[in-house]
């Protein structure tokens, strides 16, 4: 049987100043970025085919385009605010920022049935199709962030976000930007390319 | 900072292990975080595949060599596969064909070799308690688990497992009408890759994650021993190419299931037209081969790595060129990503853009040759150890030559016309991709089995093992090259039904007398790598001489690897037969002030940093004192 040992861990300097966890973050961040980049290019190419039905935009994503951008206008408040030791502040942005996420989600699902009273369905052709695997599969990568976001509310309100423990708050923040950044870029591609 | 303070006790509640605690085995080999035992898991799982695709591809060749023989003894195994006259369906024979390449790509060859490998090899030689996340590499495992139950149950149903051949090509994959195989064994080959997708990007993830931030003092990256710098590049590989796998199938989930048209258009079955209109099947060529391209390199630098470990070990020599093995590494990697649609040069493809890919697809065979010259360079004049890891890695250095030299050929837009989708290619990429990377399997299982189990594989064994599929495997895949040049197509069921195919029976024998030859050589080393964990010699601390860092721990290290502190590196892996030197190998571990005599002159620069690092440690401690 193996024995356990008693772990010497001498003070090692990391050779990266990252903590490995947002390291890894940021990786899972590039994965994400190949899926839509795989995802848009594959959009440009079957364009250029020809056969492309031209829809309108739904008038609905400039306000989710909107509210996702003050949703992480407050994120970053809230990590500003945690950086300074702010409680309260920090519970406040963070609820905001919270809200606005849930409030873009439901956007989104309002911008699909408009979609669908335009006639521009899931199913037909692959320019609608696009527009929807585009739109559904950012918000569920956007659940998963907003599952996040709940997450830190929860220590929050345990006063468990502050300056010294600041490691889930910044890789939240991180992402919470990030999903925010795809969701714009995505947008304005399907702007100059629907 | 006291070390007092720095003393951590990993396993306060578990000081003695007892072996009457069920939750402790379970928590040890089953559900294990442990960076050493996942690596098992993944090699066990791995070599289970193997059987299962090596059996299929010895199934299939004998309906290839001996179309007219009576296989009703295989009933007990395939029951309604084989029919009334003892024939294989040839359904099943896609079905077959297409299970086999599946397999052996992502469940042997990218899950066993990198989920083993890298697994096992990347906290010991770089010097870390285990992975960055033991958690995100326990899920690994188990998403590869999950992937491998559903790709099992697919062999069982009643339609059968999917057979639109490994690249699942849409429409055939697309309609579940097609063929038997579209149907529900589609839908399971789908949902499989994604748990797959799953399990490699968390692995690939945790392996970039440990190498870039858990390497121990001293191991910069241009000490990092070759394997490390192969697995880090596949794992980078993994982590930009996965996805758009991922986005591939998902598109193709909702054609199948959704009724959208992404890859359909224009399709009439029974003079019938299907209501998809606007998609393109090329389209999902371009994204699969984005994976599909760089998979090949996935499945090849692990292989690569460990035979760079292995031939600078054996040849007791230093690898010979090590930046420009990283070098031509990081080549191998940028191509991998340039070069997809050299899979489509016949798929309608522009000839301007065919030639542009082919330039790129030619290039590659600069990096790969810089590997070729430096493994020979290495062994050249060597004092060489022949033990069947290093017979296996100068077999992998062998058919990467034979099946890299193939590839120029392949690679070329206009010759491919002729050798497209011919036994030339089916040739090709066994030769240079499925043997080599097998053989770096079997080597790094050879290499590295003492570590794993703290015991020796019967070498005598493992030189037959080796003659045996050496041999086996270039009477295999040689004669093949005739049979594409001959313009044989693959993936047929029988050649004997028509007149342009009906020649070279008697190779077509003959290659599968040697595969079934060959498959069976392989149990040999199942006998010897099952009896060798219970009954193996044991093994000495280092039994190879070699100068990484694994050999450093414990013959069977526990938890955390080393007992005590993590050791410090302060040389390069490659030490062997230093001219001045003692012996002839130096360990990473062993500093420049205590080789005075083998020194070179800027290496006796490097004692003084040593020093000063060395007091600076001093320092840190009497202060914290």
């Amino acid at each position: 049987m193996v024995e356990d040992y008693k772990l010497v861990d001498a003070p090692v300097e990391q050779p990266l100043s990252m903590h490995p966890k947002k390291f890894a973050m940021w990786l899972f961040i590039v994965t994400v970025v190949m899926i839509f980049a795989a995802f848009t290019s594959a959009h440009i190419v079957r364009q250029a085919d020809g056969d492309w039905l031209v829809y309108d935009i739904p008038s609905m994503l400039w306000v989710t385009s909107g509210i996702i951008l003050a949703s992480s206008g407050f994120m970053q408040w809230a990590y500003i605010a945690a950086k300074k030791d702010k409680p309260e502040q920090v519970k406040l942005a963070l609820s905001i920022a919270t809200v606005l996420g849930l409030a873009f989600l439901y956007g989104q699902f309002k911008a699909w049935g408009q979609l669908v009273d335009a006639g521009v369905f899931f199913v037909g052709n692959p320019a609608g199709s696009f527009m929807y695997v585009f739109t559904g599969l950012h918000a569920a990568h956007l659940i998963s962030g907003v599952i996040y976001l709940l997450y830190m509310l929860v220590s929050s309100f345990r006063y468990k976000v502050h300056s010294k423990n600041m490691l889930n708050m910044d890789m939240c923040t991180t992402f919470w930007h990030f999903l925010g950044g795809l969701w714009i870029y995505l947008f304005i591609f399907l702007l100059l390319n629907h | 900072m006291a070390t007092e303070a720095a003393h951590i006790d990993v396993h306060a509640h578990d000081d003695h292990h007892d072996d009457h605690h069920e939750q402790s085995f379970i928590a040890k080999y089953i559900f294990s975080q442990d960076h050493k035992v996942i690596a098992k898991q993944f090699l066990i799982t791995g070599i289970f595949w193997a059987i299962i695709g090596a059996a299929m591809s010895a199934i299939f060749r004998l309906q290839l060599g001996f179309p007219d023989a009576d296989l009703g003894w295989l009933r007990p195994l395939l029951g309604k596969w084989i029919n009334e006259t003892g024939q294989l369906d040839p359904e099943f024979y896609l079905a077959l064909v297409t299970m086999h390449g599946t397999i052996m790509v992502f469940f042997v060859l990218t899950a066993g070799l990198s989920g083993t490998f890298s697994n096992f090899l990347i906290p010991l030689q770089i010097g870390a308690r285990d992975m960055a996340s033991g958690f995100m590499n326990m899920l690994s495992y188990w998403f590869f688990f999950a992937s491998g139950v559903l790709m099992f149950i697919s062999l069982f149903i009643e339609t059968g497992p999917a057979s639109g051949g490994w690249v699942v090509y849409p429409p055939l994959s697309a309609i579940q009408t097609a063929m038997p195989g579209s149907g529900l064994g589609m839908t399971l080959w789908l949902v499989a890759m994604v748990f797959f997708i799953a399990s490699s990007l968390l692995g690939g993830i945790n392996y970039i994650t440990t190498v870039i931030n858990l390497r121990t003092k001293g191991m910069t990256f241009s000490r990092l021993p070759l394997t490390i710098w192969a697995f880090f590049l596949t794992a980078v590989i993994g982590v930009l190419s996965f996805p758009v796998l991922f986005a591939a199938a998902l598109l193709l989930v909702f054609d199948r299931s959704f009724g959208t048209s992404f890859y359909l258009s224009d399709i009439y079955i029974n003079g019938e037209a299907l209501p998809n209109v606007g998609g393109s099947p090329i389209l999902y060529q371009h994204l699969f081969w984005f994976l599909g391209h760089p998979e090949v390199y996935i499945v090849l630098l692990p292989a690569l790595g460990i035979t760079s470990e292995i031939i600078a070990t054996n040849s007791r020599k230093p690898i010979f060129g090590y930046k420009a093995m990283i070098v031509s590494m990081l080549g191998i990697t940028f191509l991998s990503f340039i070069v997809w649609a050299h899979h489509m040069f016949v798929s309608g493809m522009n000839p301007f853009l065919g030639s542009i890919f082919m330039f790129l697809t030619l290039i590659i065979a600069v990096p790969s040759a810089v590997k070729v010259f430096n493994y020979l360079t290495t062994l050249w004049k060597g004092n060489i150890v022949f033990t069947p890891a290093m017979l296996f890695s100068i077999g992998l250095v062998s058919v990467f030559i034979s099946g890299g030299i193939t590839g120029i050929f392949l690679g070329n837009s206009a010759i491919d016309i002729q050798l497209h989708d011919t036994y030339f290619v089916v040739a090709h990429f066994h030769l240079v991709m499925g043997a080599a990377s097998a053989f770096g399997l079997l080597a790094g299982v050879y290499h590295w089995f003492p570590k794993m189990f703290g015991r020796m594989m019967n070498a005598k064994l493992g030189y037959i093992h080796f003659w045996l599929t050496f041999i086996g495997i270039y009477a295999v895949f040689f004669p093949m090259h005739y049979i594409g040049i001959a313009g044989f197509p693959r993936r047929y069921y029988s050649f004997t039904n028509f007149d342009a195919f009906s020649g070279f029976t008697d190779l077509n024998q003959f290659i599968s007398v040697a595969a079934i030859c060959t498959f069976i050589g392989q149990f040999i080393f199942l006998f010897n790598f099952f009896y060798s964990i219970y009954r193996g010699r044991k093994a000495t601390a280092n039994p190879w001489k070699s100068n990484t860092l694994e050999w450093t721990t414990p013959i069977n290290p526990g938890h955390g690897n080393w007992p005590g502190e993590i050791p410090q590196v302060y040389r390069w892996p490659y030490d062997y037969s230093k001219p001045g030197a003692e012996d002839d190998f130096i360990p990473q571990t062993v500093p420049f002030s205590e080789t005075m005599e083998s020194n070179l002159p800027h290496e006796n620069d490097l004692i003084a940093l040593e020093k000063e690092e060395a007091e600076e440690i001093l320092v840190d401690e009497s202060k914290g004192h």
